[in-house]
Parts: structure tokens; sequence; C-alpha cells
């Protein structure tokens, strides 16, 4: 038997049968959600996917009716009006963002699935940023229905409202491109036709074939300095204006100095040109940029990606009639009704009914907060049990999720800022240089006036800073490409030369050493019931619930096989009950459970420290209690290990109660610990270990985490967290595997080793290279040659990190 | 006699850039830049599988067939 769920490749648990058959044999799989996705890609003739994969995909997930129902809201014209485009008569386009995408073959799954749908006439996913652009005719298919259909293949479509910033950067990068372009066509002919001019100066030359050949360098190099090196100038004007000397500056002094040069020893005569160092220089340093900002938009696209559905839509009351209304639309004041399983549109005030909600966004610890008449709840929280109507009391920038971005900005603008020192010590040495280019021209005018611009463009070509500029940024990109392949997105470049200094590492509990989730971990029995029946009790119970508990019970058992509970009574924030065969049931807290009453529950909160305990009663008797915690990430053990063997210190900072954090914290043999901590409380923390002296990484997940993140030296987030953690933080963890905490630290570390070589040798070469050009023992294709070689140098040994 | 040859070859260089420029910036502009990875990787999924004609007959795909129907 196989152990391993055919679909998903989690292990099967035991006494689970759900077989699919799949080219001519029974595969076996984990769950009905599994088995239902496999089923559809059988039924649709896609099983080539099983054949391609390279990934394991998530778990399947049975389609629910609910959210078939929810699905059908995209189909209102109001909602479509954010996000699709019409593309002619009936013909309609939008963008999807697909959650699940593992490996290539999903993509193809994807891609051929909805084409064979009646009326989907495009459908095109990219790989990179797991998008998809979708057109169909509205006549034939709706886009609820195609929604459905991603769903049934076992991936999640969230339609992505191309926000301005996106489109900014699209265009961005398109003349990115354009200028690579540019300066790869000119500058590979240039160095071309420069092969005939060192030739020629070599061999000997006819006059007119070298005037020929210089003339033409010059026309194509023209585009070079005008069109691909304007984002030098730009940067080192920008720079200049607010008094600082940015890097920019010496690379717009080289190229324009190098290019001036040689145009005037093309008009006026001379013995070398470099239009060719001036297309090398330029195409070097904007690959270079590309390939940062590419890893950069990356890390971008995919914390976009991540963003929670947020409703667009809310239920408005109006003089007692119901209307759904765009949430951009609402008003303070406003009443919205809000339905169970549904997600709060804004930040609000009960005034009728009794729910809870889930906070997780906001708290990370992903448990049901009871709310009542007067209460005030968040939005993006989820609310859980019974229909809520509220008084809106916030909107937009108002609510108390914005106001933690703006504490995310602030901690951000706070931050230590290392990077900036080689900036700065490259441009003094442009100017230390510049000033003494100039005292060698006065000199030589004095001398030898004939020589004086010769040997001028000697000093400056040979101790032109590309070496120099191209030092750090070539290690910082090789280094990143590195990371990428791992699935380790580097935010910001400073990050890789913070993270060799680290010494500190504090984690959140859940979410990031945690799963996030609660499991069922034990079912104590006090046999009455075996542990089978007590689950499908308890499952039956929990099945009309919305509760984040309810998922963990329905995990357990086969959905066909739940009996149906009578009359069942949701008691918010306490449990459910309800009549099954004819026999009264209760599940819930202690207090709920009705026979609990004089049964101590200390022995067992004991044994299971920090877990939650949920009693499942008949009339009289206890039957079982079921032990719900959050379970360990399998890797956290090891990685907090693999910090602790290099001497690093490791810390964990959570909202959670004193007895789960303790418990997580002896498993991992974590000594410092901090529980119920408030995002405020965490910074505080922080900047505590700060003050000692320590720099920190931070690995966080969850909304409460950013400030934190921020403000921390470097910061990790786990790539299944909240956008607003991932986008505050430095360092993205795509697969969200700790173990690559360490691997980036040490990444880091030899990043930084690399731009300490670079920028030594840059220095030397330019040091020793300097007094022989000054004197004029160093003819200018010799300069030109040294810049070319030792830039090449610095790129190679950069590349040497990949 | 040889400058005319190279006037000759550089005039033609001339046009091949302009029209590797034009190619390039289509390209660009028709967004084959935007994924890198996806194209790589779709040329080695056997789409055309149910074709052959040794997998005829046995993989009789419906156009269009689902649970939702």
């Amino acid at each position: 038997m196989a152990e391993q769920c055919y679909h998903c490749g989690q292990p099967i648990p035991k006494g689970y049968n759900y077989r699919v058959c799949l080219e001519n044999a029974d595969r076996e799989m984990c769950c009905r959600g599994c088995q239902a996705v496999a089923q559809s890609i059988v039924d649709n003739g896609l099983v080539e996917y099983y054949r391609s994969r390279t990934a394991m995909p998530v778990s399947g997930q049975e389609v629910l009716p609910d959210e078939i129902k929810k699905l059908a809201l995209y189909d209102h014209p109001e909602i479509q009006r954010s996000f699709v485009i019409d593309a002619g008569e009936h013909h309609k386009e939008a963008v999807l963002i697909l959650d699940g995408i593992t490996c290539a073959a999903c993509v193809w799954l994807n891609e051929r699935h909805l084409k064979q749908l009646d009326g989907v006439i495009g459908a095109e996913v990219n790989y990179s940023s797991h998008r998809a652009r979708i057109s169909w005719d509205e006549r034939a298919i709706s886009l609820s229905r195609i929604l459905q259909e991603i769903q049934l293949l076992g991936y999640n479509a969230h339609p992505y409202n191309a926000r301005q910033a996106d489109q900014l950067r699209k265009t961005q990068r398109k003349k990115d491109l354009q200028r690579i372009a540019i300066a790869g066509i000119a500058a590979s002919q240039v160095m071309m036709l420069a092969v005939g001019l060192y030739a020629g100066a070599w061999y000997g030359i006819e006059a007119n074939t070298m005037h020929l050949l210089r003339w033409f360098s010059l026309i194509l190099t023209i585009p070079v300095v005008l069109f691909a090196a304007w984002p030098f100038y730009r940067s080192a004007w920008s720079g200049l204006r607010s008094g600082h000397l940015n890097m920019d500056v010496p690379v717009a002094l080289a190229i324009l100095t190098a290019f001036m040069g040689s145009v005037w020893v093309t008009v006026m005569g001379g013995t070398h040109v470099y239009f060719d160092t001036v297309g090398m220089f330029t195409l070097f340093l904007l690959a270079t940029r590309l390939l940062e900002t590419g890893a950069r938009e990356k890390s971008v696209e995919a914390a976009e990606n991540l963003l929670k559905l947020q409703p667009a839509m809310a239920m408005r009351v109006q003089n007692g009639q119901q209307e759904y209304v765009p949430v951009l639309d609402l008003l303070m004041g406003d009443c919205i009704l809000t339905k169970a399983g549904e997600t709060i549109a804004a930040d609000a005030v009960v005034v009728d009914g009794v729910s809870s909600v889930d906070e997780s966004l906001l708290t990370g610890e992903s448990r049901a907060v009871a709310k009542r008449v007067g209460d005030s709840v968040i939005a993006g929280s989820v609310n859980l049990e019974g229909p809520l109507t509220l008084e809106v009391s916030g909107v937009g920038e108002n609510t108390v999720l914005a106001g933690i971005v703006r504490l995310v900005d602030k901690a951000q603008s706070e931050k230590p800022k290392i990077a900036q020192l080689a900036d700065r010590v490259a441009a003094w040495f442009t100017l230390g240089l510049l000033v003494f280019a100039v005292v060698v021209g006065f000199a030589w005018l004095w001398a030898d006036s004939s020589r004086a611009f010769e040997i001028v463009l000697a000093v400056l070509v040979v101790t032109c800073p590309c070496a120099l500029s191209l030092a750090v940024p070539a290690a910082l990109a090789a280094a990143g490409s590195h990371l990428i392949k791992r699935g380790i997105l580097v935010m910001r470049g400073h990050a890789l030369e913070t993270l060799s200094q680290v010494n500190h590492v504090v984690f959140d509990k859940t979410g990031t050493l945690t799963i996030g989730k609660p499991e069922i971990i034990s079912v104590v029995t006090f046999g009455l019931a075996d542990e089978a029946q007590c689950s499908m009790i308890a499952a039956s119970l929990e099945r009309a619930s919305e509760h984040p508990l309810a998922h963990a019970f329905l995990r357990r058992v086969d959905a066909g096989e739940i009996p149906e509970a009578c009359s069942p009574r949701n008691a918010p924030g306490q449990g459910v009950s309800g009549e099954i065969n004819g026999m009264q049931y209760t599940l819930g807290n202690r207090e709920f459970a009705a026979s609990s009453h004089g049964h101590s529950d200390v022995v067992l909160q004991d044994e299971f420290p920090g877990a939650t305990l949920v009693w499942l009663c008949d009339a009289e008797h206890i039957l079982a209690v079921f032990v719900l915690a959050d379970p360990l990430r399998s890797d956290a053990r090891q990685a907090v290990e693999a910090l602790l063997v290099q001497g690093i210190d490791v810390s964990i900072l959570s909202g959670d109660s004193a007895a789960a954090v303790g418990h997580v914290a002896q498993q991992l043999g974590v000594k410092n610990w901090h529980s119920q901590q408030k995002p405020q409380d965490k910074l505080t923390q922080l900047q505590a270990l700060q003050a000692q002296g320590k720099v920190v990484a931070m690995v966080g997940d969850g909304v409460n985490d950013a400030p934190v993140l921020a403000g921390a030296q470097v910061s990790f987030a786990m790539g299944t967290g909240t956008d607003v953690a991932s986008q505050s933080s430095d360092i993205v963890l795509l697969s969200s595997k700790l173990g690559d905490v360490a691997v980036a630290l040490e990444t880091g570390k030899a990043a930084l080793k690399v731009m300490r070589q670079n920028l030594l040798w840059a220095a030397v070469y330019n040091l020793t290279a300097l007094p022989f050009a000054a004197l004029g023992y160093i003819s200018p294709w010799v300069a030109a040659l040294g810049m070319s070689i030792s830039s090449l140098i610095v790129v190679m040994n950069a590349l040497r990190l990949r | 006699m040889t400058t005319s040859t190279l006037v000759f070859l550089l005039a033609l260089t001339a046009v091949f850039i302009v029209f590797i420029a034009l190619g390039i910036f289509w390209a660009i502009k028709s967004g084959q830049f935007e994924d890198m990875e996806g194209p790589a990787q779709r040329i080695l999924m056997d789409d055309d599988d149910p074709m052959l004609p040794s997998n005829q007959g046995e993989q009789n795909v419906p156009k269009h067939k689902s649970k939702l129907q």
C-alpha cells in the first residue's frame, strides 16, 4: 500500500481509503479533497500532469456549496468593474492570481483545462508571477464558472486588480530592457570595430580607414550615451542637487569623460578612442541593475499575490433595505450586514447580533474572539458564527490595518543604513581623483603642454571607478540570484551586507515556528465511546460552524459518512450542541460542555501545555477530550540548532499565551522567550536588544509582526504570511522553510567576503596604475584595456557566488 | 578601393543594426520578456500526446466534460 498521497504527497492517515483510477492503476489519496481534484484531472483528460510535474501541489480541498455561492458574487457587474476589462462586445478579459502553482505542470494543467471550456477565448499563465490572463465570451461562460473550474483542479483564483503601481513597474521594466538592448547592440558592434582599430594601432592603418571606423563608432555610441545611460545621469544629478555624492556621480562622469574625450580625439585627431569602453561599461552596469531590480520586483509581485481576498462589496442596510455596494462607497456611520463566513469590510462597531470573529490577520493567532453589541471589529477579520449588523467606524486610511502600515513605514525610515557607506567611500574617492587629475593636468601643461590632454585622459580612464562601482552591485546581484533559486527572495540589496553581521535571531511563534493552523494532536476517551465514534460526532456538530477549529475536526473523518445533526445550536465563543440519532451532544470549552462540571482539566492541561481542550459530552457523561495545538514546523528544531551552532542567539517573541510559547521554546531549546506581546511591545523588546549592540534578524509572518520586521536590522517574512509582513521585510522565504534563514546568513557572509575582495582589488588596481598614468608611462589604449580587465575580474569574482 | 568596400560593409551593418533594434523593441513591447521561465518549461509538456497514433482511441477526450455539468 502506498504511504503517500498520489496527488499531494502527504502521508495517508491509517484506515483512509480514497482511490482514483489513474493510468490503469488505483492510486491512493489522503483525503476527499485530493480525490476530487485527481478525479476531475482524470475526467478532463489531463493525466499528463502527473507525468510532467516536478513538485507536489498543495492538498486538494473540497469545493463547498457555500464557496460556489460566494464566487457567484464575481458575476456582479459592480464588482467586475474594478478588475475586468472590456476587450470587445461580449468579450471580457481579467487577470487572476492563482494560488497553489508549484511547478510548470500546474501552468500547463490550468491553461489546458481552461482552454477546453466553451466560451474561454484565451488563457495564459505567467509562471514567474503566478498570474493568469483570461479572456472569455460572456454569452457562453460566466467568470464565476471559470473560477469554479480552477477550484476543481485544486487551485484558488483571486481576481487581481492591476493597480497603477504595477502598470508603472511594467513600463519601467520595458524601458530598462530597451536601454539594455541599445547598449548591447551598440557595444557589440563598436567592439568589433575596435578590434580593427587595435589591430591598426599595432600593424599600421590607413588614416582614411581609421577615421571611418572612429566616426562610425561615434555614431553608434551616441544612442548609448544619450538614451541607455540616461538613468545614471538622472540619479547622479538628483544626488548632487540634494548634496550627496552617490555612486552614480563617478559612473556618469566616467561615461561622459570617456565619450567626450573620444569625440575630441575623433574630430581633432589623437592616438586612441574609448567608444568600446563606454558601451561595455554601460551594458555591464545596466545588466547588474536589471538583475537587482528584477529580484526585488519578483518579491513585490509574490507579496501582492499573497493578498488575501479582501471583500470588494458589502451589504449596506439603509431604511430597512439591503443592497450590495462597493466598499469604497461606504461612509462612516453606515450600517452593514455581515453574514457568517464573510470577511468584514470596514472597521466597525457591532450594533446587533452575537458572533465570534477570526482576527488572525491582525494578531497572527487563529482563534475565535467573541463579539457582542458594542464591541468593535476590524476590517479584514472573518465573521465566524452568526450574522452581525455593524456600524462603520473607519474606512480606508482610518482602519486599524492602515495604522499598522503607517507604523511599519515609520520603523523603516529609522532603519540603520550600512549600505550607504560604500557609496560614500566611492564618492570621496572620485572627488580625490578629480582633484588629482586636475593637478596632473596643470603639472603637464607646465612641463610639456602637447601631452597634457592625452595624459589627463589616461589618468581618468585608468582610474575610472568602473571596477569600484561594479564591485558591490555585481556581488549583490550574483548572491541574490543564487538565493532566488532556493526560494529566498532578497527585497532590499543592503540586507545581504547586514546578514553577515547578524548575531541574534528573533522568531515569531504562530505561523513562523509553527504551522499556524491548529491540529488535533490527541484524543482522550473515557471508555464510553471509541475515538472514531467521537471524531464522527464532533465533526457532525462542527460542520455547522465556520469556527477556525472546525476544519481540524472535519479533516479527520470522511465527509460523506458524517451523520446529520438535528437542531444544531451555535453558542459564540463557547461551542456547539446538537442532536444526533436522538442523542443530545455538546462540544465546546469546559464551562459549555454541560456534564463536564466537576471534572478537572488540570491534569490534561499539564500534559499538553499551551493546547486548547475541547470537551465532547452527551447528556450525562464526558465522552472525549480533543487536544488541539498548533504543531511545530518539521524543520523548526533543525533551523534553530543550526543557528545556535553558528553561535547566534535565538529568542521568541509571540502574542500567544505564556504556556503555549513556553512549550514551544522548551521543545526547541530556546531559553529566551516573551509571551503576550502586542506589536508595540515586540518593537520595544527588539530595540532593547539593539541597544545592547546586537545586530538582530527578525523572522515573522503576521501583520502584528510588521513593525518589528521593519525595525530589525534585517528581517525575514514567511512566504505564506500576510502581504504587509512581506512588504516590510528585507527577505521573503517563499518556500517557508526555516532552514533557509541559516542559508541566507551563510550567503550573506560569502557575499560580504566577495565584496571586500572586489573593493580591495579595485582600490589596489587604481592606486598602482595612477602614478604610472600620471607620469605618462601608460598609453591610453593600455589604460582602456586595464580598465576593462579590472571590471571583468570584479564581475567574474562575483559570479563565484552563484 | 578598400575604403569603398569598407563603406559598403559599414552601411550594411547599419541596416542590420536598425533591423535588430526594431526586432528587439518589438519583442519587448509584445511582452516576450515578461515570463522568462514559463516558455522554457512549457515546451517540455507533451501537449500532443492524445494525437499520437499509439495513444488514439485510448484517450478519447470529449471536448468538454466536467463535474459541474
